[in-house]
């Protein structure tokens, strides 16, 4: 699957969906690919403040968790809270009902340090 | 022993390695070579070792007193049925079921202990067991610190003693503070000190145990859970006598969060403290943070009915450092035992063992309160236990029954300086009209010898 | 119209067997509750069934049809050391007058259950070269957590509280990690060398005075010996640390070389894989933590003291010239890990254990668990990659990591089909650090017959895979279900039955 052209991304896999000053956050295709049948998403609790590139929670498959890094700072806005009942969407939607949360930037120039979709695409093809 | 290897096979099995020798496989380096000769008990062929174990079982005269002990450890019937299905070496001989396809039958038989723990407690979810009732209790706390973040816990003095130790040892690692609510006149938690305390907002969980060590049952209701919960507290109900599940309200009914508890009464071996059961229950939300093994229901790839351990990334062997519990085993043995005990007893046998209970312990009560000089300590309702107050140093009066044949309970003074004159004593199904009678009698003449001096 | 169900003929619920009226008669009849205590006291109903005792011999019976245990066929679970359970250790466990000693027994009265426990103690302590054990905590993982506790305590008690780092090999069991997580410690994963061990260079790289605990495993999970274990210990003890042994592979050393020696502080023994209690289905365990002189105080409480007998008779077994205690009084303890003493049961079939084999049997033991591994080493190094190939211990790792690009069948694939076989799988996936990695531990309990028969079906199946992989990726076929669709279990919980709805 190409990585859609609209979004940015991170080293660590996740894509992010800018408008205005609230970000939209998953993890890619790839990423989805390869942890298998996701069953579980641990996300933080609206209203913490998130450093980028920060630890803020746990994506889990049958056997194995990898942790979840921001790739953007700022306070939470919003969670999925979709995906305890249905984790699947994860897998089955990455970029659309499998999103994860939502963020109130604090800081525009931190998207600067995040890769382009073709930038993002070499990694992935790793 | 237990080596099938002729000396040809040793032989065989070294050419086809390509070594000499045994010694030559298992060379290590000079430096921590084995130096001196080991001191370990020597080698008996296997009649003698059941010679020397009878030896050893002589020397414990202890099971043949009349013996009023509880606190944490109960004399309940187990029919022989037990043993016979549970030594059976499928059962005897598995490992953790890993591999679903050959232990659907372990797999069932936890997930039926998992539900007949949540038809006693009323709650959501049950774990596959964990070590005893003591760590149950630490790991529900470690539960109720990840879900709030809070570092102090809240535990009455009411629970017993062995708890509330493991508890501090647990939190000590952690960091995390206890501090203990007080005990009413009538024997129970206090529940205004309980309020007052949670209201600071500061403690993670608050744990009350009922019956309580002293066996009285706790006033905790429903009304007393919610402003727990407005707090933000996580209660956590203690169950060590799990026979009283059959008889009094459930803790999902007065509002706990997780129930923890000691299922040794379920027809599990006093065996001098272990190996027993721990039981951890919890609502729905609480799923994630519940330790240990969980097995779930799902199908095979046909669509037959199959279970499996699941939830796995929880654990340790997937988190590693992230997991929230350590815990590898669960006590699935024993588990399997209660749940064979519940099988065989039924709502109807329960009902009458936790039914005679109530009976038993109520005739001692009346026998020992009606010797001069003795007393019942608290006046609130009890289980199967209560505390007599024998008006001078309990360990005397105990050491002077013991000369008499009886184990007369349990000195509470160790724990509680305050009763050292008391004495926590239980009965069960087992306890009979004659051992109360002997009981009392022997009190009588105790005490009246004292009062005499 | 009612809902189809699935097949629950094959093994109903005890939920879905009983009928009112059909209770077993145990006990007597009581008197109502409601004569003891107020209604609102008590539960409003029971909701369990009631069995004949027949229908319930049954059901478990099947159930237990339907579970693998050694008693039925080979084990050679990595790690797990899954050895003949001799029965009369259960017989010396079950005796009345251990099974139905309370815990509150006076001494005086419990005699010998303390004598059990005083010689299983001192005959652990000798062998594994340790001042003392406490057998109080109640499996591996939970000595784990005693043994970094103790770590923990003894630091503060010196004042060295910034040591807060844990120095853990990238092989060690995950129980490692998650404990030291529970003592508050920060994790240091160590990468393990070409040779599948810890380098003396690496570990000398993160030592430094924040370190509090390096907990080894050795052999290790690969099965190697860690040879530099003398060195790596002179470092983390010049740097101010305390080894940690972790003895879940306690089988390939005895009598031949101790945990003491090597320079460990402490350590922990997994007694129902080493010393051949019956693993149960998962536990109970027994878990024994051991220490060096210097942090005897800090064991968890009680433990067991001997004294002399003044009138003692000099004739007697040593044990025999004490009377014993349990002592609770131990200020520095970092105090109990559970409620009473220890898994006593345990200790008795561990002790009696001991008994059957004494030095001489034991060192054989360990002398034979290690032959039996390298025999299949050699043996399955025919047609599978083994990463590491020389002199194991007790166990070794394979990996079908060329098998699965030549053919797509993985490791589990294999195990799979093993039991179809009537064998147990190897355990998988483990250590972290090999590929589609297979952990074979035959034990010394297995005949050269059996070892050959495991090693002619293995060969088969890695045969069978580059014939026809779709046949093995399909295993097993001839148990009870095929296998679990283990991502329904997880994405929907179904963890208890529920009773119908009216």
């Amino acid at each position: 699957m190409a990585q859609p052209a609209d979004l940015l991304y991170s080293k660590e896999h996740e894509w992010v969906r800018l408008d205005g000053d609230t970000a939209t956050i998953g993890i890619t295709d790839y990423a989805q690919n390869s942890l298998g049948d996701i069953v579980y998403v641990e996300l933080p609790r609206v209203g913490k403040q998130i450093d980028q590139f920060g630890n803020v929670g746990v994506v889990e498959s049958v056997k194995a968790v990898s942790d979840l890094f921001t790739p953007i700072g700022g306070e939470i806005l919003e969670v999925n809270a979709a995906l305890d009942a249905d984790p699947a969407a994860v897998n089955r939607d990455p970029y659309g009902d499998g999103w994860l949360f939502k963020v109130k930037l604090k800081d525009m120039n931190e998207k600067d340090n995040l890769l382009s979709p073709d930038d993002y695409e070499k990694i992935a093809v790793e | 022993m237990y080596t099938p290897h002729t000396e040809e096979d040793i032989r065989a099995m070294l050419d086809a390695i390509g070594v000499g020798s045994l010694e030559e496989l298992l060379k290590v380096p000079d430096a921590v070579a084995l130096k001196a000769p080991l001191d370990v008990v020597p080698a008996l062929p296997e009649y003698q070792i059941a010679r020397r174990f009878e030896h050893f079982a002589k020397k414990n005269t202890g099971v043949d007193y009349v013996s009023f002990l509880g606190a944490g450890s109960y004399r309940h019937y187990a029919p022989p049925a037990i043993g016979a299905l549970a030594m059976r070496g499928e059962f005897l001989t598995a490992y953790t079921p890993y591999q679903a396809e050959v232990s659907q039958g372990y797999l069932q038989a936890i997930y039926e202990w998992q539900s007949y723990i949540c038809l006693l407690t009323g709650m959501d979810i049950a774990n596959a067991s964990v070590y005893d009732g003591a760590t149950a209790l630490a790991e529900a706390t470690i539960m109720a610190l990840n879900a709030n973040g809070r570092k102090k816990v809240l535990v009455s003095r009411a629970v017993d003693p062995n708890y509330r130790a493991v508890l501090k040892t647990y939190c000590d690692g952690l960091d995390v503070a206890i501090d203990e609510l007080p005990v009413t006149a009538a024997g129970t938690t206090d529940l205004d000190a309980l309020k007052h305390a949670v209201a600071s907002k500061e403690y993670a969980s608050v744990a009350v145990q009922t019956p309580n060590f002293f066996g009285n049952i706790e006033a905790f209701d429903a009304a007393t859970a919610s402003v727990v919960r407005e707090s933000g507290t996580v209660p956590i109900a203690v169950v060590s006598e799990a026979i009283s599940l059959a008889a009094l309200a459930t803790p999902a009914s007065w509002g706990a969060e997780i129930v923890v508890g000691e299922a040794q009464s379920f027809g599990v071996a006093m065996a001098y403290g272990g190996p027993y059961v721990g039981f951890i229950a919890s609502t729905k939300e609480h799923m994630r943070r519940i330790p240990g093994r969980l097995v779930g229901k799902t199908v095979d790839k046909d669509e037959r009915t199959a279970y499996v351990l699941t939830l796995q990334a929880r654990e340790q062997h997937i988190r590693r450092e992230r997991a929230t519990s350590n815990i590898c085993t669960n006590q699935a043995h024993c588990a399997l035992i209660a749940t064979i005990y519940l099988a065989l007893m039924g709502k109807t046998g329960l009902h009458d063992v936790a039914a005679l209970n109530l009976q038993r312990s109520r005739e001692l009560a009346t026998a020992v309160s009606s010797v001069d000089g003795v007393d019942l300590k608290f006046t609130a309702p009890f289980f199967n236990e209560i505390v007599v107050d024998v008006h001078q140093p309990a360990a005397n009066v105990l050491a002077k029954l013991q000369e008499r044949g009886i184990l007369g309970g349990v000195d509470l003074g160790p724990w509680y300086p305050e009763l050292s004159t008391c004495i926590l004593m239980n009965a069960t199904e087992l306890t009979t009209t004659g051992e109360i009678d002997a009981l009392a009698n022997a009190l009588g003449e105790i005490v009246r010898v004292h009062a005499n001096v | 119209m009612s809902t189809p169900t699935f097949d629950r003929t094959q093994s109903p619920l005890i939920f879905d067997l009983g009928q009112d009226g059909r209770a077993n008669k145990y006990v007597e009849d009581a008197r109502p509750m409601t004569d003891f205590l107020p209604k609102s006291l008590l539960r409003d109903e029971l909701p369990l069934p009631d069995n004949s005792e027949l229908d319930v011999m049954r059901h478990f019976t099947k159930l237990s049809q339907r579970t693998f245990g050694i008693d039925l066929g080979f084990y050679p679970l990595g790690s797990c050391t899954m050895k003949y359970n001799p029965r009369i250790n259960d017989a010396m466990a079950t005796k009345r007058e251990f099974a139905q000693l309370h815990p509150y027994t006076p001494d005086e009265l419990a005699q010998g259950a303390l004598q059990v426990m005083y010689e299983l103690e001192r005959s652990l302590s000798s062998l594994f070269g340790m001042a003392a054990f406490s057998l109080n905590p109640s499996a591996g993982a939970h000595a784990e957590l005693a043994a970094l506790l103790i770590a923990k305590k003894y630091f503060k008690d010196r004042g060295e509280t910034k040591r807060d780092k844990v120095i853990v090999p990238d092989t060690a069991h995950g129980t490692n990690p998650a404990s030291a997580a529970m003592c508050g410690f920060k994790v240091i994963s160590l990468p393990s060398d070409q040779r599948g061990r810890v380098s003396v260079e690496e570990i000398k790289k993160v030592l430094g005075d924040d370190t509090a605990v390096c907990m080894m495993t050795n052999p290790n999970t690969l099965g190697l010996f860690e040879d530099h274990i003398h060195e790596i210990a002179q470092a983390v003890h010049d740097a101010g640390g305390l080894m940690y042994y972790d003895g879940a592979n306690a089988n390939a050393i005895m009598g031949n070389v101790r945990p003491g020696d090597m320079g460990f502080d402490l350590m922990h023994l997994n007694t129902h894989k080493t010393f051949t209690i019956p693993h149960g289905g998962g536990g109970a365990g027994h878990g024994p933590v051991g220490v060096a002189a210097h942090l005897v105080d800090y064991l968890p409480t009680p433990v067991v003291r001997a004294t002399p007998k003044s009138n003692g008779d000099i004739n007697a077994a040593p044990s025999d010239r004490y009377t014993f205690s349990l002592d609770f009084d131990l200020p520095k303890s970092i105090g109990p890990m559970r409620s009473f003493w220890s898994n006593f049961a345990h200790a008795v079939r561990a002790l009696a254990y001991i008994y059957a084999n004494g030095v001489g049997g034991l060192k054989k033991v360990s002398q034979l668990a290690v032959l039996n591994a390298n025999y299949i080493r050699v043996k399955v190094a025919e047609f599978l990659d083994t990463p590491y190939p020389e002199i194991c211990r007790h166990e070794f790792v394979a990996s079908a990591q060329e098998l699965k690009k030549e053919t797509g069948v993985k490791a589990l694939d294999l195990a799979k089909a093993l039991l179809d076989h009537g064998m147990m799988a190897p355990t998988m996936y483990f250590p972290l650090i090999v590929p589609e990695c297979l952990m074979i531990e035959p034990t010394e309990t297995e005949s050269k017959e059996t070892l050959d028969q495991f090693i002619g079906v293995l060969r088969e199946i890695v045969e069978e895979a580059k014939r026809n992989p779709e046949a093995v990726m399909a295993a097993p076929v001839t148990t009870v279900v095929g296998r679990v669709d283990e991502t329904r279990a997880a994405r929907n919980p179904d963890l208890k039955w529920e009773p119908a709805q009216a």
